[in-house]
């Protein structure tokens, strides 16, 4: 494995009484792309603020790039771009502005500034609208916008919270093809997301968390592979709660799950279990076959799914 | 270390957060400029001299001055402070809570202090230079009599951050701005009818003055009246000077803490 770029040790981060991440361990490689995955409130946004050098852990250690951020906070986040969960653009200010203030945070040359506004513009698809007020852009392209400005400074690891949570399809390609871009260029990505395809299509490796503990690890193929079987059926019942068929089903699968509104059964090869189903007589409103993917992971590991 | 050395342009932190306020200040300086113009111009000439007249009809002088000679440096720090509390409340939540552009601040090489320094670094310059245009109105008017009159605009600069920084300190602790209007309500309107500014201490109820004296305005409107005539006796001088000189300081340290609890806790 190449250089490490960021290491994490037993992190804890208490707020009063909550504990929001708890004994926490990572290690990222250069050039890598680590996804935090998780539902809401697993401790994945508590997480990307302790490895952004923003909030210091309440115990633990970390060190990025080599150095502690509690003592050299300034000098880890002249190294690193954050993009946050909100966006927090100057909403008054024009898209340009907003990036030559961010360079202007960063210190860096006049010069400097104006050339990469210019081609981060370009990279966000921004240039036509470089005089226009923040405000007056759609969600897409203020999100375009909040990652444009956290490369003012060519960060050398980009750490990204929820990059595509509450934009539409074409939107969440158009960014996912620029954050392969940033791949590409050897830029280390850190994602969190509770998107399942996202991770799949974006992460190396990941961690799935909950409740502030990381539960699983491991590339995304390979943690599909370990924690769940190559196919998955998914049966719909007109019925108000599919626990009833956890019963019937069991003989046809080593594995069978009820969610509210239908029933997965884990098997190997699905066509065949379906017919078996249909064969015993059993009429499923709706009846589907598809791949495992990290939702069933962490549906195993953790018995709740992802997005509620 | 941050990024090498040749790369940079060599700004101090808290200078890269001050540059932030102006390049946002850039967008609406004109309305503002006007308005740092003509409000001294609109108030001497409505007050001092209008209300002037009426009051030199039925009282004469006012403490041995005309009544335009009166509130002209209390119209002065009245500016300063309203500019302390304007840029302190709203502005302040809507950054740590509504559009979370410090948030955005300290993702970069910045710390909260840098952030808190940059703010009241910014709204002093622009007490220094509002400090200055109403020096300068005031003169036109005839007002000023002495050379210490020089220091009328460090005396807005001072007014204005014994606001902000114990403003600033609060507004990162709140989390609505419920709060805010209230303050204006029974706090700073109050205030500024009521520290001296348009009547001497005076002709207040015997039993209201010590009440007068406790406000923070009333220290500001004294030092501004014996920065305009050059004369006062030092010790209450220095006694005004320092409640306006403890409470910045106090909202400095305050700050500090409520600014950095905010952000990165």
């Amino acid at each position: 494995m190449s250089e490490t770029i960021l290491e994490a040790h037993g992190l804890v981060k208490r707020f009063g009484d909550f504990e929001a991440v708890r004994g926490i361990d990572v290690s990222i490689a250069r050039g890598e792309s680590f996804g935090f995955l998780g539902p809401n409130g697993a401790g994945k946004t508590s997480t990307m603020r302790m490895i952004s050098a923003v909030s210091a852990p309440t115990s633990g250690s970390i060190r990025i790039f080599g150095l502690d951020p509690t003592t050299d906070g300034p000098a880890v986040r002249s190294r690193l771009g954050v993009v946050p969960q909100e966006d927090n653009l100057e909403l008054e200010l024009s898209v340009r502005l907003n990036l030559e203030m961010f360079g202007r945070y960063f210190d860096l040359p006049r010069r400097v500034i104006r050339e990469r506004t210019r081609e981060l513009l370009a990279f966000a698809q921004l240039s036509e609208r470089a005089e226009d007020r923040v405000d007056d852009l759609s969600g897409g392209m203020k999100r375009r916008l909040t990652i444009a400005r956290a490369l003012i400074n060519q960060p050398e690891l980009l750490i990204l919270d929820e990059p595509t949570t509450g934009l539409d399809p074409q939107a969440r390609h158009l960014l996912w093809d620029r954050l392969y871009r940033l791949k590409r260029d050897g830029v280390t990505l850190i994602v969190t997301t509770h998107y399942m395809d996202e991770a799949e299509q974006l992460c190396d490796r990941l961690v799935v968390m909950d409740h502030g503990r990381i539960v699983a690890e491991g590339a995304p193929r390979a943690l599909i592979e370990q924690h769940s079987s190559r196919e998955v059926v998914e049966l719909r019942f007109s019925t108000d709660s599919h626990e009833e068929f956890l019963d019937v089903l069991a003989p046809f699968a080593p594995r069978v799950e009820a969610l509210p509104d239908r029933a997965l059964l884990y098997v190997d090869d699905g066509d065949a279990t379906l017919h078996d189903i249909h064969a015993s007589g059993l009429t499923p409103a709706s009846a589907l076959v598809r791949r495992s993917s990290l939702e069933d992971v962490f549906l195993r590991l953790t018995g709740r799914t992802l997005v509620d | 270390m941050e990024t090498p050395l040749e790369s940079r342009a060599g700004w101090a932190r808290w200078q890269r957060a001050w540059w932030y306020h102006a390049m946002q200040y850039g967008q609406t300086w004109r309305g503002s400029v006007a308005g740092t113009v003509l409000f001294p111009i609109f108030y001497l000439a409505a007050m001092g001299v209008g209300v002037g007249h009426l009051v030199a009809a039925h009282t004469g002088l006012v403490q041995g001055q005309t009544y335009l000679h009166f509130i002209a440096p209390s119209l002065l720090v009245t500016t300063a402070m309203q500019l302390g509390e304007g840029e302190s409340l709203w502005p302040v939540l809507a950054a740590v809570k509504w559009v979370r552009t410090y948030h955005a601040a300290v993702s970069t090489p910045l710390e909260p202090e840098d952030v808190l320094v940059g703010k009241l670094t910014w709204v002093a310059t622009r007490s220094l230079a509002g400090g200055i245009v109403y020096t300068v109105v005031i003169g036109a008017f005839g007002a000023l009599h002495s050379w210490w009159a020089l220091t009328l605009p460090l005396l807005s600069v001072l007014t204005t951050l014994a606001f902000a920084g114990p403003l600033v300190a609060y507004a990162t602790t709140a989390e609505s701005d419920a709060s805010f209007s209230t303050l204006y309500r029974f706090a700073f309107v109050p205030m500024f009818l009521f520290s001296a500014t348009f009547f001497p201490v005076a002709s207040y109820p015997g039993y209201l003055r010590p009440l007068v004296q406790l406000v923070p305005l009333y220290h500001a409107v004294a030092l501004g009246r014996a920065a305009a005539v050059g004369s006062g006796a030092p010790a209450a001088l220095a006694a005004h000077l320092l409640v306006l000189v403890a409470l910045t300081v106090a909202g400095v340290l305050v700050g500090r803490r409520t600014i950095r609890r905010r952000l990165v806790d």
